[in-house]
Parts: structure tokens; C-alpha cells; sequence
């Protein structure tokens, strides 16, 4: 059925994609022309079917036994529930393969130049490892600790030792082997809340339920016909993301 | 080996605003002008389009506009008892980088900084004696007062489009404005912004409370608008996509798109992306500069010379360049004696989250970036010091500037981080939650300097600058005293649940707080205490002058960019009328 919308989906963006260009074109920021004594608009090709469901798959950065991990911690930080979707089926392990596989992971923008020494917290990241580095290490920590104190890999455990074992992660009450607790669940909770709240372009907050759940109406926002006139009420909207309008 | 390159007249250092309104104003000279600016070219179109422009992750978190810190950052300590190590990632402060620097993805915020902070020493020394000054802060006057910069002031507003509300027009004070600034010849060119239901509950709560609220002067322009250089400004969409974000509908003020194009039109200026300056060269007397060395983006150095050089990177880069290269003499924290790096300042914020029913609907995703309603009534020399306890104070307001979700999550105090629990108060509080925030002062302290670090280096070789800073007893005093006035506002908006804050104590370079640092070559009129002279021109060093908030004796409880712009204005009329006609000192040291 995917293929079927996609064939329009094509046809559709060549109509549109080039319409936007031109609008595009006429918008150009040049000081001394027409167009920059024009107030301009947003300037963007309409939301192309089926884009939203476009999903990736496949491991870019975890072997299978880290994925497994990934997930099972995904779950214990935010369950699926009455309140809205969980963190694995938003697609946050797939958001988290990504970026570590990505410029971020390999440490884009990042000083990694030496000596390291460990500093005061508020002196900030002064480990000698790249996030995907950080993050690879301390799975394998904390694997290493749930089979010293509950003798099961963590993503073997039941949800409530699972929850158990994070917690002692997040307050640094669990002595890891090699990088600090409290520091590393820090990345991963960061990393699992971009993933969460962020644009499905990037593989989580799958079809957007994460923005349906808080009531974030998504891009592009033009509020401001309405900013007045929604004082104090709830604002009724569908969700759009960058990615439906890919 | 440098190449070394045709000589220019005018070299700017670093091209955001203040380089821009300098090339721009200098073209009617006749003179070559070229600007040298490490990061690359950009534009609205293609570069701030929706919806790419609209990407949280991308821009607000994985920071593609800044400063990329692998390349060149700083060291940091809270003291001098204290190892600096490197700011591995940004954090506390996000500089710029390339063309239009900071002034792309800014807020807007655009401030005339009221009369008492251009001459603090004075005014406070005037009203309350020498007694009350801390033992080693240093209080300082600009060396130039409001009355004179107020041309400046108007001559920026209306660059940027400043929608906003006088309070203070040729001395008749006007209720709705800001009755505590100094008068002013104009009102501002636009009006002020529409104003969200959490702009409305503050200024409710703040006139009941018996205080001054005004909006807040904004670069987002409140309606299309087209500048006296004849540049239009479409009009905001309260996007909610705005600090660290590049704007699609020009209606937040950048230089890009006003002052630069301007600058271009002349034939005697050129533009060199992807040219680094490494330091500026001085000749065998230490006393004039004969130009800089940059290096390319193949890495490869180029020698420029140049008969007059202006420093007009970010803030804390200034000061770099002037400790690399030698240019007056380096703060000593021991001796107290030197000027380069000291007086280095930030700003000592506080505030309360306000969290209210699910029947009041904030809706702050609507928003702009100086979206909101502020009082001055415990801001500069406005209020009693010796009864509040500290100088200085703080401006209090309620902005609304986005509520772009990854980062903005309001749950209320006692909340788990993470669990089925947590996410229920996320869900609950996202389109409920308001702020009141007091962004306050901080005055220079001998404590907190800027110098070079012994150890650490940029990827060009440099030692990277270290930053000694923390807040020290009249800061923590003011931010704890005024976030409890941002909690009586908050429970007066009728706030179920309000939570006061402040910035980290001890200071931290992690969590973000502001983009304003500032001092470290601050103007006076003692070479003493300060590394430049009224017109922003090095003491030591006649023919290089300094834009930007490093020139600021301390800092102020407002945003930096309105005094920045202003001055640059300023310093590029001195060169006109005074520099260019007769080089050498402006003022006789």
C-alpha cells in the first residue's frame, strides 16, 4: 500500500518542490531589490503524504546485544502507558543508533585534546572518550553490574529490577567499572529525551505522538493572527513535523 | 611563512554587528575597508528557510550557528585555588560564528542601558559614599554617559526596528513604558509586540504589586517595516523558534540582512570569509599595530597589513586576540595591576518557574524571541542598595520566546526525571507552565579575570584564554533576594505551584545561561583601570579600537546587544569625525 502513495508522493513534490523553489527564489534576501522590500513568507513545499511513515531500520551503531539493551533501557525510563507512547515505540533506539553513528557520537564539536584530569562538576565533560565511545562503554557497565547484583544481563530483567538497577545508575549509587555512573545515565537520559521530543526526521517521536501527547503543534509555527485570540484557551491543531514536509 | 598582502586602511576583526554597522558607516570615506571573519557566509534564503530553519536538535542542541569549541574554546575555574580545565562543549554561553556572528540567532532583546549603569561609580558613590562599595569590586564609569550615547541608542533602534513602548520621552514620564530609563528624543519605530495570556497575568500581578510593567523592547519587528537605510523587515510570525535559530521573514533584526548589504554596495570594501585571525601584529614599539596574521580554511597564513585595525569579534574573542597579541598590559590578580582580561563580568540570573492549573492555558509555543513584559523597579540605581543589600539588581520579567519541546519541559519540583510518573507531569504542565525570571547584574570583582592558559591550546597552536570566574557575595545575595520577588509576582499571576531558582552558586560552565559576557578591555577614563579609552580606542595602542560587550566596566541587568550597537555607532563616528582627521590618541593619556 506504502508503494502506491509514494508513486504520488513522487509526482507531487516534482509539482511542488519546484513551485517552492521559485517561491523560494523570489524571497532571496538581496538588499536593493524588489524582493527584499517584500515581507516575506515561509517559503515551503506542502506536507507530502505518507512521509510521516516513512521509518528507518537496521543498527548503524549497536551490535545486537547493545540494542537489546538500548531497548530494554528505553523502556524502564519511559514506558509505554495510558499517558502516551513509550520510548521504544517512538523509535528513540533508532534516534540514539543514529547519532552515535553520526557526527555527535564521533565527537563533532567537542575538545578532546589532552590532559585530562577530572575536575569540579561544574568544570563541565572532561572525559577522553567520545560520546559513542561514553555510551558503549557504560552499557557494558552496567551489564557488568546487573549480572554481579541481580546475575542477569539488564535487558534479561524484570521491569522492576530494571528500574531498580537505573536508579541506582542515576543517583551514582552503582559503582561501574569504568566510566561514572551518574554521568553516563546523564547522556543517555539526554539522548533518550531528543530522541523522545524531537523531530521524527531523526527516527524517534514516531508519527509524531510524542507532540499529540504534550500539545506541541510542531513547524512551522505562524502564530500571529492567533496569538491574541488564543489568550488562555487550548489551541486546536494537527501536528507537522520537517519531515512531512520532506 | 605568511604571504604577505596588499596593505588596507580599515581591517575589521570578526564581521557581526558591530563590524557591520562600522563598514557600513565608513564606506562615505573613501577609504579600502575589508573585514576578516572566521566562519562562512550566510543568508536568509537558503539558509534560514522553513522548515529546515524550524530544527531544535540541530540548531538549539547540537549548536550549528556557534562557536565550534574543538577547534578554538577556554579554559575555566571557579577560583584561583582551582585547575581551569577546557569547556570540552558549550554550555554556559554560546558565541557566534561566522558572518552576521551572534547577531543571527539572538532573542532581540535590545535595551538601552539605563542612565546609572554608564556611570555606576559615580551615581552610586553620589548617593551612598565610598563605604558601600564591597571590598574588591570594582565599580566603573563608562567614561561616556547616557545623555551622550542616547543619539547612538536611537540611531540603533531604528536600524533593528525596536518595537516597544517609551516611558521616558525628553523627561515626561509615560505610564506603560519603562519610567525608570533615561530620556529619550524618539519613541521607538514600532510598536510593541501582541502579548501572550502569560504577559498579561505578569503585568496584571505587577501593577496590583505596585510596580512599573512595560513591554519589552524587542528586535522582532511588530509590524513590516522598512529602516531609514531602506531595508525591510517582514513581520514576526511568533514562530517560537528564535534564540539560536536564524530568522525566515527578516523581522528579527541581523546585520546580515541590514547593515551588510549596505556595507557591500561600496567598491572599497570586501568581505574574506574563512579567514581567522590569529593576533594582530605590532611594530618594534609595541604602540601601533601595522596589522594581523589569519589563516585560511586551507590552513594556510596570510600576513595583512592594515593602518588601522578594529577588534570586533565576540566579546571574550576580543580579549583573546588582545592577550595573543601582546596588546596592552594583562590583568596581574595578585598586583591588581594591568587591564586586558580584568573586569570580566556575566550575568547572575534568578527566577521562578510559575506552574498553574490546567484551565490556564500559557500555549507559550506561541512566542517570540523578546517576547514579553519586564519591570525595572529593582534594576540599576532604582532601588535602595544599602536596604536590598547589594548593587547592581536586576531586571524582572515574563518572556514568552518558544516552547520548543526537547528543552522545554517545565515538571514541578519533587518530580522524578524520569518513570511513567514523570511523564504524566510532563503532559500535565507543557501548555500551563509560565516563568518570571530576573536577569541580574553582575558587577567586576577582582576575582574573576580573563588570562591565557598555561597548558591548553587551540588547533592553530594558541594557548587558549582561561576564565577565572564565580559568583561571589553580592551576586549570590542579589539573585537569592530577587528570585523571592519573582515568586510574589508568580503566585500573583496565581501561580498553583511556584518554584524560585537561581543560576548554579558556585557558578557552572554547564548549564546554559546567557550569551552576555562581558568586560575584560573595558572603557573609562583612567588607563589605570581600564584597557580603552571613551571612544573605545586602546589606551597603549592608538590605532586599534574594540567593539563589543568586552568593553563594558561591569554588567548590567539587561541584555548586552542595544549599549553594543549603540556603540558601535559611537566608535564608528569618532573614527569619522575625529580618528580619521587626526590619527593618534583621542584622549590624552
Amino acid at each position: 500500500m506504502q508503494e502506491d502513495k509514494s508513486v504520488d508522493r513522487r509526482g507531487f513534490l516534482k509539482v511542488v518542490g519546484g513551485a517552492s523553489a521559485v517561491a523560494g527564489a523570489a524571497a532571496a534576501t538581496q538588499p536593493g531589490t524588489a524582493a527584499a522590500q517584500t515581507p516575506m513568507q515561509h517559503n515551503m513545499p506542502a506536507a507530502a503524504a505518507g512521509a510521516a511513515s516513512d521509518r528507518l531500520s537496521g543498527w548503524a551503531f549497536f551490535n545486537p546485544d547493545e540494542a537489546a539493551f538500548v531497548k530494554a533501557a528505553l523502556d524502564t525510563l519511559i514506558p509505554a502507558d495510558a499517558t502516551g507512547p513509550g520510548a521504544v515505540e517512538a523509535g528513540c533506539a533508532t534516534y540514539i543508533d543514529r547519532q552515535l553513528a553520526g557526527a555527535y557520537g564521533r565527537g563533532a564539536r567537542l575538545y578532546l585534546q589532552g590532559p585530562f584530569a577530572q575536575g569540579a562538576p561544574q568544570q563541565g565533560y572532561q572525559l577522553p572518550l567520545t560520546p559513542a565511545e561514553h555510551i558503549r562503554i557504560g552499557i557494558a557497565d552496567v551489564n557488568a553490574y546487573a549480572r554481579k547484583t541481580k546475575q542477569k544481563l539488564f535487558q534479561d530483567l524484570a521491569p522492576a529490577d530494571r528500574a531498580a538497577i537505573m536508579t541506582e545508575v542515576d543517583t551514582g549509587k552503582a559503582e561501574l567499572a569504568n566510566v561514572a555512573a551518574g554521568g553516563w545515565f546523564n547522556m543517555f537520559l539526554a539522548l533518550t529525551m531528543e530522541g523522545y521530543f524531537g523531530d521524527p526526521m531523526y527516527g524517534g517521536n514516531k508519527d509524531k505522538a510524542v507532540w499529540k501527547m504534550i500539545g506541541f503543534p510542531g513547524v512551522p509555527g505562524m502564530y500571529s493572527e492567533v496569538i491574541e485570540q488564543y489568550r488562555n484557551k487550548p489551541y486546536p491543531h494537527t501536528p507537522k513535523s520537517i519531515q512531512d514536509f520532506a | 611563512m605568511a604571504t604577505r598582502l596588499n596593505p588596507v586602511d580599515v581591517l575589521l576583526v570578526g564581521y557581526g554587528w558591530t563590524g557591520g554597522i562600522i563598514a557600513k558607516e565608513l564606506a562615505s570615506t573613501g577609504l579600502k575597508i575589508l573585514a576578516l571573519e572566521r566562519g562562512g557566509p550566510r543568508d536568509t534564503n537558503p539558509d534560514f528557510l522553513e522548515p529546515a530553519k524550524d530544527d531544535e536538535l540541530r540548531f538549539a542542541l547540537r549548536h550549528e550557528l556557534m562557536q565550534d569549541v574543538s577547534k578554538e574554546t577556554l579554559t575555566f575555574r571557579n577560583n584561583r585555588a582551582q585547575t581551569a580545565l577546557p569547556m570540552r562543549q558549550l554550555g554556559s554561553f554560546l558565541p557566534g560564528n561566522g558572518v552576521g556572528g551572534a547577531g543571527v540567532h539572538w532573542n532581540g532583546v535590545t535595551w538601552r542601558f539605563n542612565p546609572w549603569d554608564h556611570s555606576a561609580r559615580s551615581q552610586t558613590v553620589a548617593k551612598y559614599g565610598e563605604k558601600i562599595i564591597p571590598e574588591g569590586m570594582f565599580l566603573q564609569d563608562w567614561g561616556v554617559t547616557y545623555d551622550e550615547l542616547e543619539p547612538y541608542y536611537d540611531k540603533f533602534e531604528k536600524t533593528c526596528g525596536i518595537s516597544g513602548k517609551a516611558g521616558n520621552l525628553n523627561g515626561a514620564k509615560i505610564a506603560g513604558g519603562n519610567v525608570f530609563e533615561g530620556p529619550r528624543k524618539n519613541e521607538y519605530p514600532n510598536p510593541p509586540l501582541k502579548q501572550t495570556h502569560g504577559g498579561a497575568l505578569f503585568e496584571k500581578a505587577a501593577k496590583e504589586l505596585g510596580y512599573n510593567p512595560f513591554p519589552t523592547p524587542s528586535a522582532n519587528a511588530s509590524r513590516v517595516y522598512t529602516n531609514p537605510d531602506g531595508v525591510t523587515f517582514g513581520e514576526c510570525h511568533y514562530c517560537g523558534f528564535c534564540e539560536r535559530f536564524g530568522c525566515e521573514v527578516n523581522a528579527k533584526a541581523s546585520p546580515h540582512f541590514t547593515v551588510m548589504p549596505i556595507a557591500a554596495k561600496n567598491p572599497n570594501f570586501e568581505l574574506r570569509t574563512h579567514a581567522n585571525v590569529m593576533r594582530v601584529l605590532l611594530d618594534s614599539t609595541g604602540k601601533k599595530a601595522t596589522g594581523v596574521v589569519y589563516v585560511d580554511a586551507r590552513g594556510r597564513e596570510f600576513e595583512q597589513p592594515a593602518d588601522l585595525v578594529v577588534l570586533s569579534a565576540y566579546a571574550l574573542g576580543n580579549v583573546a586576540l588582545m592577550l595573543w597579541s601582546g596588546i596592552g598590559k594583562p590583568y596581574d590578580p595578585v598586583t591588581n595591576a594591568g587591564v586586558v582580561g580584568r573586569s570580566y563580568a556575566y550575568q547572575a540570573s534568578s527566577g521562578a518557574t510559575v506552574f498553574f492549573d490546567e484551565k490556564t492555558w500559557l500555549n507559550s509555543f506561541m512566542g517570540a524571541g523578546s517576547l514579553g513584559v519586564n519591570i525595572d523597579d529593582f534594576n540599576a540605581g532604582n532601588y535602595d542598595f544599602e536596604k536590598m543589600g547589594f548593587i547592581g539588581g536586576g531586571g524582572i520579567g515574563s518572556s514568552t520566546s518558544g516552547a520548543r519541546p526537547i528543552q522545554f519541559r517545565p515538571v514541578p519540583p519533587g518530580t522524578p526525571r524520569w518513570g511513567a510518573d514523570w511523564k504524566k507531569a510532563t503532559v500535565k504542565h507543557y501548555l500551563h507552565t509560565g516563568n518570571v525570571s530576573n536577569q541580574g547584574s553582575n558587577m567586576a570583582h577582582r576575582a574573576n579575570y580573563l588570562d591565557l592558559d598555561p597548558t591548553y591550546r587551540d588547533i592553530y597552536g594558541r594557548p587558549l584564554m582561561r576564565m577565572t570566574m564565580d559568583f561571589l557575595d553580592n551576586e549570590q545575595k542579589q539573585m537569592r533576594s530577587l528570585n523571592q520577588k519573582c515568586a510574589e509576582i508568580g503566585r500573583a499571576m496565581g501561580g498553583a505551584i511556584v518554584e524560585p531558582r537561581t543560576n548554579p552558586i558556585p557558578y557552572s560552565i554547564v548549564p546554559y545561561q546567557s550569551t552576555h559576557n562581558t568586560g575584560g578591555a573595558v572603557m573609562g577614563a583612567d588607563p589605570r583601570v581600564s584597557a580603552l579609552n571613551k571612544y573605545c580606542q586602546v589606551w597603549d595602542v592608538p590605532n586599534v579600537f574594540v567593539t563589543g560587550a568586552c568593553v563594558f566596566p561591569q554588567n548590567a541587568g539587561k541584555n548586552p546587544t542595544g549599549p553594543v550597537g549603540a556603540l558601535a555607532y559611537w566608535i564608528a563616528d569618532a573614527l569619522k569625525e575625529k580618528y580619521l582627521k587626526k590619527p593618534g590618541a583621542l584622549v590624552p593619556v
